[in-house]
């Protein structure tokens, strides 16, 4: 597919993110948060995002991530909050699509 | 569990951003550099088990960002050790570095050892101007550092302090920092403290002079997008409100000077009657959470007026506390950097003389000029 991999609109289903290579992503017990690390910077992340970005390893599908955090939180439809959390993640360079 | 503060202080969180000045020693003789103008005053550096030990108590504190700095802190031999220990602790490790001693089997032992990103300082975009401002031959050096940097895999700030030496070629400046492939350029609008104060007359910079950098910046922004992001240090002199300084006193910054002395910022060494805590006689966490120093100008409740009844303390705390002692002679008041201040005039002073010749020639930094500013006015030195 021709589109750029860091289009939002390309966050469907069977895509496969991962956290960009400029960032370190961990958790930090004194802030009992994940926390996005890059150089000389910090963001903390609250516990959706946080759930989410720990799913973006380069193996789960943007499907696969969705339905392990119904599953966590017992509750269905979030694919919608999921997606929309993914593109704003894009467009601030936390996350990257790698070709297949 | 926060530990007791003194009555009145906000609860502190952690010192989340531990900067560790290894060593004050450095090849370069930058005349606007954060080391204390006296810094050949300080006592003997911290050996390696010291620094482990303040790197574990910081980090069980919650620090997470670390960074190495100095001086240049590819002067210690224990960098990599140091590195290494601070990597397996979990923090996040940032070498801010001139790039002098940067070989390519250094850059490699570092990458081993886990090093996560590189700051590189330019003093400018031309040769001419940044072995003039070092007092070294170090452009071309630091041109092969940057590609070795990159080499290596390493995301790269580079970071170049602005000044009116400089500030007109900051167009040049950005495109040097895409042609090195820095992720990110931090445009350090000099700050007026230790050798830069000393220097101001040479240094400030015309408010002609920073409406056209700003502009350029703007359109440089727009060009480059994600591929270079800028950060402009905001120059407080002709901002009209203070910055946040540290994010707050005590709030954010945990800075440990050379000789384990622990500080708010780099800068504090300057503060007069004050007992600056040191990390051979205190836990990390005593230091943050007890020590005088770090409750004094803590959260509100030490505010003065104007501030204290003024509707934007909380954005920016009264500003910074050297500034105030710096011009006014004292660290309790407002920042003259702000309008409201009782001390403005003396910031617009310095504006408007900032279109006169500099008063006198610039200082470099040195052990030898550093030895003489040392000493008091009346000559009756150490």
């Amino acid at each position: 597919m021709a589109a750029p991999v860091s289009d939002a609109a390309a966050v469907t289903g069977v895509r496969v993110p991962r956290i960009a290579p400029l960032y370190r992503l961990q958790w930090e017990a004194a802030q009992q948060a994940h926390v996005l690390l890059f150089p000389e910077g910090m963001v903390k992340l609250n516990g959706s995002a946080g759930e989410i970005l720990t799913r973006c390893d380069g193996r789960r599908t943007v499907d696969a991530i969705v339905a392990e955090l119904e599953a966590l939180f017992g509750q269905g439809g979030l694919a919608g909050e999921v997606g929309a959390f993914l593109e704003f993640a894009t467009g601030k360079g936390w996350v990257e699509w790698p070709a297949k | 569990m926060a530990g007791e503060v003194s009555a009145g202080a906000a609860t502190p969180g952690p010192p989340l951003w531990l900067l560790a000045e290894l060593t004050y020693r450095c090849p370069l003789h930058c005349p606007f550099c954060s080391n204390p103008v006296d810094f050949v005053r300080a006592g003997a550096e911290l050996a390696t088990s010291e620094w482990r030990r303040v790197l574990a108590e910081a980090r069980e504190l919650g620090a997470v960002q670390l960074g190495f700095s100095g001086g240049e802190p590819l002067s210690r031999v224990d960098l990599e050790e140091l590195v290494e220990a601070a990597h397996g602790l979990g923090f996040y490790t940032n070498l801010i570095t001139s790039g002098v001693g940067l070989g390519a089997a250094r850059l490699r032992a570092l990458k081993d050892a886990g090093l996560d990103h590189i700051q590189l300082s330019f003093q400018d975009s031309t040769r001419e101007l940044n072995d003039f401002l070092s007092s070294t031959r170090t452009f071309e050096l630091k041109r092969r550092v940057a590609a070795d940097i990159k080499a290596n895999g390493f995301p790269m700030v580079m970071n170049c302090v602005l000044h009116r030496l400089n500030i007109d070629h900051v167009g040049r400046i950005i495109e040097l920092a895409a042609d090195i492939g820095a992720e990110f350029l931090e445009l350090a609008n000099t700050q007026y403290y230790g050798w830069a104060f000393h220097n101001r007359s040479q240094l400030l910079p015309t408010r002609e002079q920073l409406v056209r950098a700003e502009a350029i910046v703007g359109d440089s922004r727009a060009r480059f997008g994600e591929r270079l992001r800028i950060l402009f240090v905001v120059p407080d002199y002709f901002e009209g409100r203070p910055k946040r300084c540290m994010n707050g006193w005590g709030s954010t910054m945990l800075c440990i000077a050379p000789d384990g002395t622990a500080l708010p910022c780099q800068a504090a060494r300057v503060l007069p009657g004050v007992a600056f805590p040191s990390v051979r006689e205190m836990s990390v966490r005593d230091i943050w959470f007890q020590s005088p120093l770090f409750n004094r100008f803590r959260g509100e409740s030490w505010l003065p007026e104007p501030c204290r009844s003024c509707p934007e303390r909380s954005k920016d705390l009264g500003g910074c506390r050297c500034q105030a002692f710096l011009l006014a002679g004292d660290a309790a008041v407002t920042d003259p950097a702000c309008d409201k201040a009782p001390d403005h005039q003396l910031v617009l002073d310095a504006i408007a003389a900032s279109a006169s010749p500099p008063t006198h020639e610039l200082r470099f930094r040195s052990p030898e000029n550093s030895r003489l500013l040392s000493e008091p006015a009346g000559g009756n030195g150490s």
